[in-house]
């Protein structure tokens, strides 16, 4: 008996210690100690972590891959490419800050730069690194804006610049008889209504992914006079005015019925496939076009004009009407190829690359020099254009931003999630929902 | 499982191929000491042959968990996540924090907590259920049936992230399988279902789990009837016991021991399932489908605060194994006292 009973607690610990194992793996990981000084004994390689620019990761390899090679003909230096999606993006880094083993050189939303400056796990762009690169004065100021808390030295510097603009399918609005763009939000509902019915609707949305649900409430809480940061960086998710923001994006689905409650469960893109197939007339985003003609839709079929705003032409204050969007390209402390990794950087926002990426991209160039081509005069990037020289605000560069994104984004998915199975969406269940995201903000 | 405690010595000095003690060897330092190696040669080997396993065990899932907990009482903010040994020991706060129910973090926890519990019932009994059906109704041999278990088992031998992410395609509301078999072909809804958000998800999540792990109950329950004596079947028929008698005092008592151990396996991986639910939701799980371990992951990576979410995991980890300390002595007892009545009787 005694043996039996041996024999069950030594099943019994063995099984539980396996199947845990698992799970407690996840939060752990051999802690090797990061934060170690670059250094330059691995000065004949780079890994370098690109961000999902293209119309997929291929894509983004096929357009990466002659510019990496041109830079190891121009250095010598091979660079190992790998592109990760934006999904898995942060969680990435986060794995590579902890376990000390990362990349050399990596894209980050321009978002998350204060946040992961936080983390000591990018190499600080003091003026020693600022001039290896080519100087701090190459930049445009607004890109600059967004590589870190305001009074340290930058986490990364801008490689791409983005911002949001109003894409809309020409054929529906003709359709549909209606003549300009929407300028206002009023204005955009009265068209929206006349684009739906027949399984067919007037916005595209995508509703289930939490940086573009966070990137909309952030413009909409500016047009209500609300800020999600205080001055010191402390959250307030949950305040009356950004109640009403959040009310209003969602309610483009729940009350104004101008977008289709399946759009609920989107987080891949799909919205961009609607638009482009006629499903939906209307979308919110930042230089689609690439992705627009991989889907099939030539330039013509659609226009950009700027998003539009509560009243009044779009500028400062209460008239943003983007985020100033973007990605910047930073390097890892933990680098054994610093002064490669530098060059690289070097490389990437030199006035030749930043012409040949970012056109490839749809993306406007941060650097002063490469702005000016002619390649960056297309009528889409125009308006992205006007929206980042006159009324786009930076996301606030505070370490608590990437948690705010995760915590209203999915917030905002729930209330999709509410809306698309007809529950009603109000003020007060708007703000159970950001209360309890307010409640989860580190303290 | 039981036997394989008591070191039979005799079948490993065998196994091992030791030579015997020298014969007559005469007694002396020398001698003793060769005695003494020759034993530990003997004894020895086999736990050297176990040291490989044991040392992985130790790389791949002690020194891990140890790491885990040790987190647990850690301030591992993300100011800290590029130096863990700089973070400053937080004591029981990160525990306090948790399980604190009046606040919203330790709330959802009790909440997901509750989720998992009612998935794990509920898929382990459909589990079982389904695996006990099938392999009692292809016990007796038939035309096909190898062709069939081979069916059977597919789900089982797909990789996860295959056929889960199938799974979430034919999910979908607009383009997806279900609704359109559902809705458009069926009409049994007004109108098309959300399956992979809101309180569906639930559901969803529960038809996914068990089609891929059904057929590991099936497997293990058909191991079990092989060993049964088709004997006592066939008396049991003389005697004039219908198929249901026959399974209520044949074939369950029998299967008593594989089930003690089946439902155990099959609730230790239905509660703790991580690739189900994140491969079917992605990131941030619909609160109906909120499993713990994705939810300890989110909870983790939302926040960058890995002190807490390593709490959360010990906690887990504790509840886990109360309810295997519980389970077995308790089974154990059940089947000996079964066991003595079927004799005594």
């Amino acid at each position: 008996m005694r043996r039996l009973r041996i024999a069950s607690a030594t099943v019994a610990a063995t099984t539980v210690l396996l199947a845990t194992a698992t799970l407690t793996a996840c939060g752990g990981g051999t802690p090797t100690t990061a934060g170690g000084a670059p250094g330059n004994d691995k000065p004949t390689t780079l890994t370098y972590w690109a961000s999902n620019q293209g119309s997929s990761l291929e894509d983004d390899k096929r357009v990466l891959a002659p510019e990496l090679r041109k830079f190891e003909q121009q250095t010598g230096i091979k660079v190992n490419l790998e592109v990760i999606g934006w999904p898995d993006l942060l969680n990435r880094i986060l794995a590579a800050t902890s376990s000390g083993q990362g990349p050399d050189v990596l894209n980050i939303g321009n978002t998350w730069s204060a946040s992961l400056q936080a983390t000591g796990a990018l190499l600080p762009f003091d003026d020693a690194a600022f001039a290896k690169i080519g100087g701090k004065e190459r930049f445009v100021a607004s890109a600059l804006g967004s590589t870190g808390a305001a009074g340290k030295p930058p986490a990364a510097v801008p490689i791409y610049s983005l911002a949001y603009g109003l894409y809309y399918n020409k054929q529906r609005f003709k359709e549909a008889g209606i003549t300009k763009p929407p300028a206002t939000w009023a204005e955009l509902v009265a068209a929206g209504k006349k684009l739906t019915g027949d399984g067919k609707y007037g916005l595209a949305i995508e509703g289930a992914n939490n940086a573009e649900n966070a990137h909309h409430a952030f413009v909409f809480a500016k047009q209500h006079g609300a800020d999600f940061f205080d001055a010191a960086g402390k959250a307030r998710l949950d305040s009356p005015q950004a109640v009403e923001a959040v009310k209003q994006y969602v309610g483009f689905m729940a009350n104004d019925k101008i977008a289709a409650p399946g759009n609920a469960e989107y987080a891949q893109n799909e919205s961009i496939g609607d638009l482009a197939k006629g499903k939906a007339a209307m979308l919110l985003w930042q230089a689609a076009g690439r992705q627009l003609k991989a889907r099939g839709m030539k330039p013509d079929e659609y226009g950009v004009a700027p998003v539009p705003v509560q009243s009044g032409a779009p500028g400062q204050g209460a008239n943003v009407n983007s985020m100033v969007a973007g990605i910047n390209i930073a390097v890892f402390k933990n680098t054994r190829n610093l002064d490669g990794a530098l060059k690289f950087v070097r490389f990437m926002t030199s006035d030749a690359e930043q012409k040949v990426l970012n056109s490839t991209f749809g993306a406007l160039p941060p650097v002063v020099s490469a702005q000016q081509d002619p390649a960056f005069n297309t009528p889409e990037l125009a308006v992205l254009r006007g929206a980042l020289a006159t009324s786009a605000a930076p996301l606030p560069q505070v370490p608590d931003e990437s948690q705010f994104e995760e915590l209203i984004g999915t917030a905002m998915k729930d209330l999709f999630a509410d809306a698309a199975a007809g529950r009603p969406i109000t003020t007060e269940t708007v703000r159970k929902r950001l209360s309890e995201a307010q409640q989860q903000m580190p303290k | 499982m039981i036997t394989a405690v008591r070191p039979d010595r005799r079948g490993r000095s065998g196994a091992g191929g030791g030579a015997p003690a020298a014969p007559g060897g005469a007694p002396g330092p020398g001698g003793r000491r060769r005695r003494t190696l020759d034993r530990l040669r003997r004894g020895g080997l086999p736990y050297l042959f176990l040291l490989p396993a044991l040392v992985m065990e130790l790389l791949v899932h002690i020194v891990p968990m140890l790491v885990g907990i040790a987190m647990s009482f850690k301030e591992l903010t993300r100011f800290f996540i590029s130096d863990w040994s700089g973070a400053p020991w937080a004591g029981l706060d990160n525990y306090r924090f948790v399980v604190d129910v009046n606040r919203p973090v330790g709330a959802a926890l009790l909440q997901s907590f509750g989720i998992t519990c009612a998935f794990t019932v509920l898929a382990v009994g459909l589990c079982w259920l389904l695996g006990a059906a099938a392999a009692i109704l292809m016990q007796d041999p038939f035309r096909g049936r190898g062709g069939l278990r081979a069916l059977f088992l597919t789900p089982y031998a797909l990789p996860v992230y295959a056929s889960v992410i199938i799974w979430a395609f034919m999910f979908q509301h607009d383009n997806g399988l279900v609704n359109h078999v559902l809705h458009d072909q069926l009409g049994l809804t007004d109108q098309p279902s959300f399956w992979l958000i809101g309180d569906n998800s639930f559901a969803a999540l529960v038809i996914v789990s068990v089609w891929r792990t059904w057929p590991f109950a099936f497997l293990i329950l058909m191991a079990g009837l092989q060993t049964i004596p088709r004997e006592l079947y066939e008396a049991s028929a003389i005697d004039g016991a219908g198929v249901w008698r026959q399974i209520r005092h044949i074939t369950m008592p029998s299967l008593l021991p594989v089930n003690q151990v089946l439902v155990l396996v099959l609730f230790l991986w239905t509660f703790n399932d991580f690739n189900v639910p994140y491969v079917l939701f992605g990131r941030s799980a619909p609160s109906a489908g909120d499993l713990i371990s994705v939810h300890i992951y989110q909870a983790s990576f939302v926040t960058w605060n890995f002190g807490t979410g390593s709490a959360m995991s010990v906690l887990l980890l504790a509840f886990l194994l109360v309810v295997t300390g519980l389970y077995l002595p308790l089974t154990s007892r059940t089947r000996r006292r079964r066991g003595h009545d079927a004799r005594v009787s």
